[in-house]
């Protein structure tokens, strides 16, 4: 087996107070190989923006380790729920935010937006406020603006959860796709099952409060195109479907008994 | 943002239907419009009519309350004496001087504090303290510390707006998306790259509507100055013309006071324009 891209290993935090100590993620282990991609599913408020924070290091976890396949150079992506372009700057200035920050802003660079936005067909409105594109436009920008930093882990962050429903489903089959070709490494937490199934290779089932990974369900769809939309007509996206409703639904009415 | 764009579609869709409703709906916009700038003017000129019709009526005493022509023939006596230009030159070089100040000093408190949460906190109580102490109160310390003159009134000027200022853009940093901020973290970012990438740029319009509530506030400041500490600006005149009984003297100062704080603001006003056009 190769080394895992990521790997959680016995991931403990807790949220403090005053009043109380609140344990969000409680001995979360899993890996993730490269190519794979992941989607968490869990009830509302378990924590999973919590472990996704976790692994950018933008937390650090009170327990465990995140280990990192050749930790020094790997990147990792982040896709936050909504796109967050910033609506001073041209959609140009934004994907190229971060090399601005980094100070790693050069011609490749340069060439490689220029690319992507053409990829992507948003190379004619570059110099346009984010004002000015529709939602699922701006949600594709921010991707780029991601992609711009050549990560080779991808984390997202119910990216879709802020568009209306239409909106949702082209977007996610557009930036599936786009993920796919890339050949990137994605973990995608999301609470909409449907789109775990139609995106990821292997979902994790989370808990409620304190979370930990109650089931691994790895996601095989016998469907003639690679296709989130596809997807979704396969023969096991029923059933799968039911499973992961009940598995997340026994979460919940443990906490109504 | 999908609303607007949809209201204007809206507009255009109506404009093709029906050619007659544009048109109606623009020409009573515009009457309407030059029906409230022509009652404003005719308020003012009614206002002046009665000011100096009553003088004449001798209903009211012109030597307390003046009149319009004298203060006409007043304000052309302190044109051709040059009083005019040294005591409206001063008043404006002081209140531009403290409003300049008030904003340097104020930006780099807010920014300090933003960025860092303990002085934030420990600060918190004297800025609140000091934002409600009547700054008039100030002024003749002021005197004693550092003696009459053009130092002492650009002082004041800055002690009355400084504080609140600082206050009013602190908050307005503070209340920057947390998402936004964090975005930048996730893009390798620190927090001084949150700043001027995220927090900086999205508080340009408070910065804006904070410079022009400073400069009333300094021209406040910079007027209770000269009440108190000068030789020279419209402030010693209006203290001056009422020691002495130049009424007309007192009314024309403060006549030329409002269209100094109306040009003032007009001009942070246009600024504003500028952005917002250029965004």
């Amino acid at each position: 087996m190769k080394q895992p891209i990521l790997e959680c290993r016995n991931i403990s935090f807790s949220y403090h107070s005053l009043k109380c100590e609140t344990k969000a993620l409680n001995h979360i282990s899993f890996q993730v190989h490269q190519g794979e991609f992941i989607a968490i599913v869990g009830p509302s408020g378990c924590g999973k923006s919590t472990l996704l924070s976790i692994i950018a290091g933008l937390l650090k976890p009170e327990e465990g380790e995140i280990v990192l396949d050749h930790a020094n150079d790997m990147r990792i992506g982040y896709m936050l729920q909504q796109d967050h372009l910033l609506e001073w700057r041209s959609i140009w200035k934004n994907v190229l935010l971060g090399p601005e920050i980094t100070k790693t802003l050069s011609p490749e660079k340069e060439a490689l937006a220029e690319r992507l936005l053409k990829d992507y067909g948003l190379y004619r409105f570059k110099d346009k406020k984010p004002g000015e594109l529709s939602g699922g436009m701006k949600q594709r920008a921010a991707l780029i603006r991601t992609m711009v930093m050549e990560p080779a882990l991808l984390l997202l962050d119910e990216p879709f959860s802020a568009l209306d429903y239409q909106t949702r489903l082209m977007v996610s089959a557009d930036i599936g796709s786009i993920i796919r070709k890339s050949g990137i490494t994605a973990v995608l937490i999301t609470h909409d099952l449907a789109e775990a199934i139609s995106l990821a290779d292997r979902i994790l089932v989370m808990t409620k409060r304190p979370a930990t990974i109650k089931e691994e369900i790895p996601v095989h769809l016998t469907v003639a195109e690679n296709s989130p939309l596809a997807a979704r007509s396969a023969p096991e996206f029923n059933n799968l479907f039911t499973f992961l409703w009940k598995e997340i639904s026994d979460e919940y009415s443990g906490e109504n008994s | 943002m999908n609303i607007p764009e949809k209201t204007v579609d809206h507009t255009r869709s109506s404009d093709t239907s029906k050619p007659g409703t544009q048109e109606q709906y623009v020409r009573k916009h515009h009457q309407y419009h030059h029906m409230i700038t022509s009652l404003r003017l005719l308020i003012f000129v009614i206002f002046l009519i009665i000011w100096e019709v009553a003088g004449r009526l001798e209903l009211i005493d012109t030597f307390f309350f003046s009149s319009p022509s004298m203060v006409i023939s007043y304000f052309f006596e302190m044109l051709e004496d040059g009083s005019f230009f040294t005591h409206t030159g001063i008043t404006l070089l002081e209140t531009l001087i403290s409003f300049i100040l008030i904003t340097l000093i104020a930006m780099v408190t807010a920014t300090l504090l933003w960025y860092s949460k303990t002085l934030s906190e420990i600060l918190e109580p004297y800025l609140v303290v000091l934002n409600s102490l009547p700054k008039s109160a100030l002024a003749p310390l002021f005197i004693v510390w550092l003696g009459t003159g053009t130092r002492t009134i650009i002082v004041a000027g800055i002690s009355v707006a400084i504080f609140g200022s600082i206050i009013s853009l602190y908050t307005g940093f503070k209340s920057t998306d947390p998402e936004k901020l964090k975005l930048i973290y996730t893009l390798g970012g620190n927090r001084l790259n949150a700043f001027f990438k995220v927090v900086l740029p999205a508080s340009i319009p408070t910065v804006l509507s904070n410079m022009k509530v400073n400069i009333g506030l300094a021209l406040v400041g910079v007027i209770i100055g000269e009440f108190l500490a000068a030789r020279r600006g419209l402030g010693y005149l209006i203290i001056y013309g009422s020691q002495v009984f130049r009424l007309n003297m007192v009314i024309t100062s403060i006549i030329i006071l409002c269209i100094i704080a109306m040009g003032l603001y007009q001009g942070i006003q246009y600024m504003e324009h500028l952005y917002k056009k250029k965004k």
